[in-house]
């Protein structure tokens, strides 16, 4: 699914420090690097903690200056975000890209109504007049399936379901048509009906604008819905890149294994136990001493603890657009490509 | 049965009606808005909105309200020493040592009161928030610098710099008003920024920054609106405090000299001579204070809880 036009986004080798006087720092996000091209919708997958809104963070530029340390390389359209002066940041955030984040309701503000925070936007990155504005947020919020929307414009969030609330969100991520769109955990926190509309609607404007989707996520559901490419991370690196078809159906990583069947589905038999993965995403080892997954891994050896040429598990090439970080993955015998990239992995 | 029948649709036709409504009555609805309806609902609130209107109707018709002139001196045949006169015929209170109406001025008094409760509350809101919003939009160092400012005036009991204040200019009503100004100033100030710098972290906050939002907007436009109901609560409970610091002020001579206006502080202080002859002189000035006080702070408190998000069910 990959497409042939030039990425919007680049992240390469991006990294997030967070330092603190007279305590060590904290590598929230480590050597990360992906893209993503106009139409296309990748997932950046892991579980709380793994780096994933760090990660979105940063390509925005929204992370505190003082004790974080940014580095690598985040292009949008060929130019380095990181450490770009604010006024360019500023001028991108919102008409380029936009973001969706995971609360709505702590994510508008509470004391003005949807149609000022929409038309906001509007006012903010477009020659417009307010009665201009006004008409744009009445069609945008129309086009993000928000029933009445002239009357919406004058109530406050709380009057809004959360579904609603989603929506105005993502109407004013949408506002100026961003060519990119990262969107943290957009159904988290709504209920299952409403979550697949969110996610429709997300997936219209992928398929209709030609928008770059950064899908960041927990849930395995959404990823299968919507992603083309996935990226699985564990404590802040990336540990397997795939298709979706493929990584759903072998996957390499005893992550990403663990992941997918920790899972309930709805054909499996009654009663089956569900398989979570052991322990919790606090047992990660820093990635210098090995694998940080290593002490939760099934499928561990000696190896995948000690320092091999000095430095971490290195993420290397695992068959046709694959990409894997292990010692020892998941084999699976049905797929001959794998077999052959699991030698060049060890 | 069909009674019940035509009961139980009534309610179910009044339920939707009321259910189709709803999202219409309650549109345009803001925080604000819906704290008040709750104010109105709250017979705590109601109390005090009640006792603050008394004595803001009162002052505002003193001269239609009081029976006598508040400075004319009265029965002075019947003042000696030793004794002042009680209640009697046109003198439902009595009157004071020098022969004037003791209803009369307290009538007349609650018009200094009020009136120097609310300048020099609005006085130091007016400076305190230019503060904390200068403190809390910029932060970093002009942060620092307002906050040791302010901390420094803070650091100064309040009594004694408002004293200090009055004596340093002059005595008069206006003095007086600033003198307690200056002591709600740093209280605004550091309320204002501290509420500030929590909204400036919040989610809407960060969204707005994403979405490109220019900072003095979000400072302005997200977080300031976001960070007033804390202010709004203490302006009012400070409107009890600066009237009780009004009298403190005045008991130590440090009020308003013009005679011709009462003042409930000054009553006390003139009063304490004459305790053990007319104990009255002294208790009714007080009570007022403490009443207007309890209305004020009853308001402020019931304001608090409307408008804080914990307290709403």
């Amino acid at each position: 699914m990959s497409s042939l036009q030039a990425p919007v986004l680049e992240v390469e080798d991006l990294a997030v420090r967070f330092t603190r006087r007279g305590e060590q720092s904290t590598r929230a996000v480590d050597g990360v690097s992906f893209s993503v091209a106009p139409g296309e919708t990748i997932g950046l997958v892991g579980e709380s903690g793994c780096g994933k809104s760090v990660t979105s963070l940063a390509i925005m530029g929204l992370l505190p200056r003082r004790g974080v340390e940014v580095t690598g390389s985040v292009r949008f359209d060929g130019n380095d975000l990181v450490g770009a002066p604010d006024h360019v940041l500023r001028g991108l955030r919102g008409a380029d890209m936009g973001m969706v984040f995971q609360d709505p309701l702590s994510s508008l503000n509470p004391t003005v109504p949807i149609g000022t925070q929409v038309t906001e936007v509007l006012l903010e990155h477009r020659e417009m007049s307010k009665a201009e504005a006004r008409d744009e947020a009445v069609r945008l919020l129309d086009r993000v399936g928000i029933p009445d929307p002239s009357r919406r414009l004058k109530e406050y969030p709380h009057q809004l379901s959360g579904g609603m609330r989603q929506r105005a969100l993502i109407a004013m991520a949408l506002a100026c048509a961003p060519r990119l769109l990262i969107a943290d955990e957009p159904t988290t926190a709504l209920d299952v009906t409403i979550q697949a509309q969110i996610l429709e609607l997300l997936r219209e404007l992928v398929v209709d604008s030609g928008t770059a989707l950064v899908m960041i996520t927990h849930d395995l559901g959404v990823v299968a819905g919507l992603c083309d490419r996935v990226h699985v991370m564990y404590a802040g690196k990336i540990i397997e890149t795939a298709d979706r078809r493929d990584l759903f159906a072998r996957p390499r990583q005893p992550y990403t294994g663990g992941l997918l069947s920790s899972v309930p589905r709805l054909d499996s038999a009654r009663g089956a136990p569900l398989t979570p993965i052991r322990g919790s995403a606090r047992d990660a080892i820093p990635w210098s001493e090995g694998c940080a997954f290593a002490p939760r891994c099934d499928n561990a050896q000696d190896d995948c603890l000690t320092e091999v040429s000095g430095s971490t598990v290195p993420l290397v090439p695992d068959g046709p657009g694959r990409e894997l970080r292990c010692r020892h993955p998941l084999e699976h015998p049905s797929a001959p490509s794998g077999a052959t990239a699991s030698g060049a992995a060890r | 049965m069909t009674a019940l029948g035509n009961y139980k649709r009534e309610r179910i036709d009044a339920l939707a009606a009321r259910a189709g409504q709803l999202p219409e009555g309650d549109a345009g609805l803001s925080l604000t808005r819906s704290a008040f309806r709750r104010l109105r609902r709250d017979p705590v609130a109601i109390t005090g909105a009640v006792i603050v209107l008394v004595f803001l109707l009162v002052a505002a018709f003193a001269p239609l309200l009081a029976p006598k002139d508040p400075v004319t001196q009265y029965l002075l045949s019947e003042i000696r020493p030793g004794t002042i006169p009680g209640s009697q015929e046109g003198f439902p209170l009595g009157v004071d040592n020098l022969g004037r109406d003791l209803l009369s001025r307290l009538i007349y008094g609650s018009r200094q009161s009020l009136l120097i409760g609310v300048v020099s509350t609005v006085l130091g809101l007016v400076v305190g928030m230019s503060l904390g919003v200068l403190a809390g939009a910029f932060g970093g160092w002009v942060d620092t610098v307002v906050m040791r400012f302010v901390d420094i005036i803070l650091s100064i009991p309040g009594l004694l710099m408002a004293i200090t204040v009055s004596v340093l200019l002059g005595q008069s009503q206006l003095s007086l008003m600033i003198a307690i100004a200056v002591v709600q100033v740093p209280i605004f100030a550091r309320l204002l920024r501290g509420s500030m710098l929590a909204q400036r972290g919040s989610d809407y906050a960060v969204a707005a920054r994403a979405l490109g939002v220019r900072k003095g907007r979000i400072v302005f436009g997200h977080v300031l609106p976001n960070s007033l109901s804390p202010v709004i609560v203490q302006a009012t409970l400070s409107l009890a405090t600066a009237i009780i610091e009004a009298a403190a002020l005045s008991y130590l001579g440090l009020g308003d000299p013009d005679i011709a206006r009462p003042e409930w502080g000054a009553m006390l202080a003139n009063a304490q001579d004459f305790l053990s002859i007319r104990p009255a002189l002294a208790v009714w000035p007080a009570l007022c204070i403490i009443v207007v006080a309890l209305g004020f702070t009853l308001l402020g408190e019931r304001l608090r809880e409307a408008l804080d998000p914990k307290f709403r069910r």
